[in-house]
């Protein structure tokens, strides 16, 4: 156990021998004596009133404790579902959201009964039981027929289906496009899709009668937001409401707020007075679980024949679905970012958030910046196309180049190198070569295309003073750092992990830190049972904001570990050195004591006078900044003209994600978010039907998750531009991927057809798209 | 209206009774206690609850626990033994071949079986060997390296950092 520097060391992950051998604890493993099964009756209909619901015959059922309506809910949940009110500031409707459906279902899966019974067999028997007499109504599927005065409302007590409109106006844009030499326009969708965790979601309720006590197993990015919530509505207080999330078996975004079943199962729980499970099965799950997305950019973009960037205005038009997800508004930051690494003179942007009857949309990984990604790198693109250059070069010629930098709305890029990572990644995929290669296979009636995305991502949410005017919360983080007796450490986190790795990279940081082997260090997260309050992991924040409230406990523990250093040496703490975990009087290194002995002196006899015994810490973070990662990724692609498949030849990305922690941790991060853009760019789409709102992508055999023979091989590099927002110096890595490829695929795409005079591709860049598109081409 | 089935699982013989529905995978975890095999898609996509019967990879939601009666079924948790973990276990920690580990189970299920049907495969025959498994964290390029390295492993032509961890770093397992 020698004590050597963690930080940047690739070393095996202490998650994985129990998930390699069956051994971990994903939500349906845990189970409870005499506990009952939850089934969910969901609405057939997108828009229907709900006229009655006869539960007899479900009642009748073998093994039935009890079929639950909203009625029965009524007096037990107590309120409704939370809602960010994010970036609404135009125009608010806010309506509320029961967990269950009581007079009016608006949207195919909303839960409008549920049935309780002793396992989960008998407990979908009952559930086909159950009798819903509906009306159904008018579904509101297009989203700017949903705008028009007079349009069929998604629910009847709304004044129209608006969500939010807000203008996100910078700089003089009529002056900007007064200079140009062209103006482009185009329309770019972003199809919705679905995040796709392999685990479902599902829960395990358990409250306890005549005490007011109830502990909610749950899968769940955010532990601490379902015991506010949840806790909340039901009357429990946070100190007698624990949540337990254990392993999580991939989150994505789609678990990050409180659920109606978490809801539900627990007040069942506390009106059958036994544990309830709840295990959502993937038709439920791609019905009832946020989808991503859903949205459509109108963009005008002005510019010079030079290739310089003057000025651009787009807006967005946003599917919120049946009622806002509780963290829907944050995609509005496609507005703020929508300029890219590019300097502009003006942006003016406009979100319109609309109602439909589908599911909520909400952040699924990237949130908001692979759509402004995908905005910005198409527009270069079109430019570029335009006035027949390299569309290198007019990136090169637009780069921020100068750090801090301000971008148009006031948000502080805190440093970067644009042009480093592009070089890298055009030397790295030999772009010359790739060229002279197109052009020869071009001659043979072959066609390939080389597409570009140099991002950049805001990250690391975030510093109170901005989030909480734009979101209604301070998104700092949490740590509590505890030094035992005989030296080990124990380290709880207020974020989770799932999937990303934390229980070894955040080890990674406390042994250097304080000094101790990296093998003496636990880390505790997903309990709010043991663990502080923490705003959970989402938006690449755990290690920017959460690593760094680490940091800050461990600097308390080195602190007062001087102290007892400086008593046992009679010595004054000035003198004291620290190294490697080494205490010792400046000078003579060879007297030195452990963190491990200052710890068991902490708790001992004769500490310093007026000195509090242990040796322990808590600290809160609150970033002064966003953190900004960027990076280049460069995709080269075959099209076949007679089928329309793509076939990718190359994916090469060059990522900044500033100091790395774990490389092949970060790696993985890549290699996940890279296959998870690609995947919206050719295959996945959540499909309802437009007249009557039926999902008609209700199975994985309907929706396309990608095989390992869709996926390319990924050659990765980076460079490492620390961030000055921290300590560290690191930012964040978990969505940079998603950011980045899907318009890299999209632009080689794009560049493919060129021959054709096709100028723009739609995602799903699916074979018959693409097949349609060079037949009407050649027509 | 139960029946009863009598098999073996991990080496261990049990019987039980069961309704005629009771899909496998539901058998598995919720009657003999193996949650180590996942459900993932209901419908046979995504492979998370692969096993072996009689040696051969099985989705085991797509089979009856009665079909299975006589049978010999090798789960997730009965892939090491004595404590020492299987190649393809190994490979998959060395590789980082896994990140929230819900699909693993059924990954290496899947993956023991093809390498013990063609121990040196191509990169073509791990694609063809494995698609019928879906996972969502990885992107798969690491679960290829992981394929590849185990291959290497087992047919003793490991070299490098994972070799080494393959041949001399047996890791004891609980249970």
């Amino acid at each position: 156990m020698a004590v050597t520097s963690m930080i940047g060391a690739r070393i095996q992950r202490r998650e994985d021998p129990k998930l390699i051998t069956g051994h971990g604890n994903f939500i349906d493993d845990v189970s409870l004596v005499n506990m009952a099964h939850m089934s969910v009756v969901r609405s057939p209909h997108a828009h229907a009133r709900i006229r009655s619901i006869d539960t007899s015959r479900a009642l009748a059922s073998k093994g039935v404790v009890a079929v639950l309506t909203a009625a029965d809910f009524k007096g037990v949940i107590l309120g409704p579902l939370p809602v960010t009110n994010s970036f609404v500031a135009d125009k608010k409707q806010v309506p509320e959201q029961f967990p269950i459906a009581a007079e009016e279902a608006v949207y195919a899966g909303e839960p409008v009964a549920v049935v309780i019974a002793d396992d989960r067999y008998l407990a979908d028997d009952a559930a086909q039981l159950v009798s819903v007499d509906y009306e159904p109504l008018p579904a509101v599927m297009d989203l700017e027929k949903a705008m028009e005065p007079g349009s069929p409302l998604v629910k009847s007590d709304r004044p129209d289906n608006i969500g939010w409109d807000a203008a996100f106006p910078a700089g003089d844009i009529d002056a900007a496009f007064a200079e140009a030499d062209f103006v482009l326009k185009e329309r770019i969708g972003q199809q919705r899709v679905f995040p796709t965790a392999m685990e479902t979601r599902g829960c395990v309720a358990d409250y306890v009668p005549y005490d007011n006590r109830c502990t909610l197993w749950t899968s769940t990015q955010v532990p601490h937001f379902i015991r506010l919530f949840v806790g909340g509505a039901l009357g429990v207080p946070e100190s007698q409401f624990r949540v337990v999330s254990h392993d999580v078996g991939g989150g994505f975004g789609a678990k990050l707020r409180p659920y109606p079943e978490e809801y539900l199962a627990t007040a069942a729980s506390k009106i059958t007075e036994r544990p309830v499970k709840w295990i959502e099965d993937r038709t439920e799950s791609l019905q009832a679980t946020t989808h991503g997305r859903g949205q459509i950019f109108d963009v005008e973009v002005a510019a010079k024949r030079d290739g310089t960037l003057l000025g651009l205005k787009f807006t967005q038009l946003l599917d919120i679905g049946a009622y806002h997800g509780v963290f829907s508004a944050f995609q509005v930051v496609a507005c703020l970012l929508g300029g890219g690494c590019y300097e502009w003179k003006a942006i003016n942007a406009r979100s319109i958030g609309i109602f439909t009857n589908r599911m909520s949309t909400d952040p699924y990984r990237g949130a908001g910046r692979p759509e402004a990604t995908h905005l910005v790198e198409r527009v270069v693109d079109l430019v570029a196309r335009e006035i027949g250059m390299d569309p290198a070069e007019v990136r090169r010629k637009n780069f921020i180049t100068a750090f801090p930098h301000t971008n148009n709305f006031g948000l502080v890029y805190d440093s970067g190198e644009y042009e480093k990572s592009l070089d890298r990644a055009m030397a790295n995929i030999d772009y010359p070569a790739l060229r002279k290669r197109q052009e020869e296979l071009r001659a043979q009636g072959r066609y390939t295309g080389i597409g570009f995305s140099t991002y950049v991502e805001i990250c690391g949410l975030g510093p109170s003073s901005a989030t909480a005017p734009a979101a209604g919360i301070a998104l700092v983080e949490s740590s509590m750092v505890r030094v035992h007796p005989a030296g080990s450490v124990t380290v709880s986190v207020g974020t989770h992990a799932h999937g990303q790795s934390h229980e070894t990279t955040f080890a990674q940081i406390v042994a250097d830190t304080l000094g101790v082997p990296y093998d003496s260090v636990e880390i505790r997260h997903g309990d709010t049972g043991d663990t502080p309050f923490g705003y959970g992991t989402y938006g690449s924040r755990s290690l920017a904001v959460g690593g760094m409230a680490i940091m800050a406990s461990c600097h308390k523990v080195v602190e007062k570990a001087k102290k007892l250093a400086a008593h046992a040496f009679e010595a004054s703490e000035e003198d004291i050195v620290v190294d490697h975990g080494r205490y010792f009087v400046r000078g003579n290194p060879g007297e030195a004591k452990a963190l491990a002995e200052l710890a068991f002196a902490s708790y001992g006899a004769g500490l310093p006078e007026g000195m509090e015994h242990g040796l322990e810490a808590v600290s809160y973070f609150d970033p002064p900044n966003f953190v900004w990662p960027f990076g280049c990724h460069i995709c080269a692609v075959e099209v076949d003209p007679e089928t329309g498949a793509v076939s990718i030849d190359r994916y090469v990305a060059v990522d900044d994600c500033g100091n790395v922690i774990n490389p092949m941790v970060v790696d993985g991060q890549l290699h996940g978010g890279i296959a998870q853009g690609i995947s919206q760019a050719l295959f996945e789409e959540v499909q309802y039907d437009d007249a009557t709102g039926q999902m008609l992508t209700g199975t994985m055999l309907d929706y396309l998750i990608p095989t390992m023979a869709e996926m390319p091989h990924f050659e990765l590099d980076r460079t490492v531009t620390p961030s000055p927002t921290n300590e560290l110096g690191v930012k964040g890595i978990g969505e940079a991927g998603t950011i980045a490829s899907s318009i890299a695929v999209i632009n080689a795409i794009t560049d493919a057809l060129a021959p054709f005079g096709i100028k723009h591709v739609e995602m799903p860049a699916r074979p018959d798209r693409l097949w349609s598109m060079i037949k009407e081409a050649r027509a | 209206m139960t029946q009863p089935v009598a098999l073996t699982i991990n080496g261990r013989r049990r019987e039980d009774h069961v309704e005629p529905r009771l899909l496998l995978v539901h058998y598995l975890r919720e009657v003999a206690g193996l949650t180590g095999t996942h459900i993932a898609c209901d419908t046979s996509q995504c492979g998370a609850c692969t096993v072996l019967i009689d040696g051969e990879a099985v989705k085991s939601c797509s089979v009856f626990a009665v079909q299975a009666a006589g049978r010999e079924v090798t789960t997730i948790e009965g892939l090491a033994a004595d404590g020492i973990l299987h190649p393809v276990q190994q490979a998959f920690w060395n590789e980082h071949g896994l990140q929230c580990g819900f699909c693993t189970p059924g990954f290496i299920m899947a993956a023991a079986y093809l390498l013990k049907q063609n121990p040196s495969p191509t990169d073509d025959e791990i694609v063809r060997g494995l698609e019928g498994n879906l996972c969502r964290c990885t992107g798969y390029e690491n679960i290829k390296k992981a394929v590849r390295s185990a291959s290497e492993a087992m047919s003793g032509k490991a070299d490098g950092v994972s070799g080494e961890l393959v041949g001399s770093a047996a890791v004891p397992v609980e249970g």
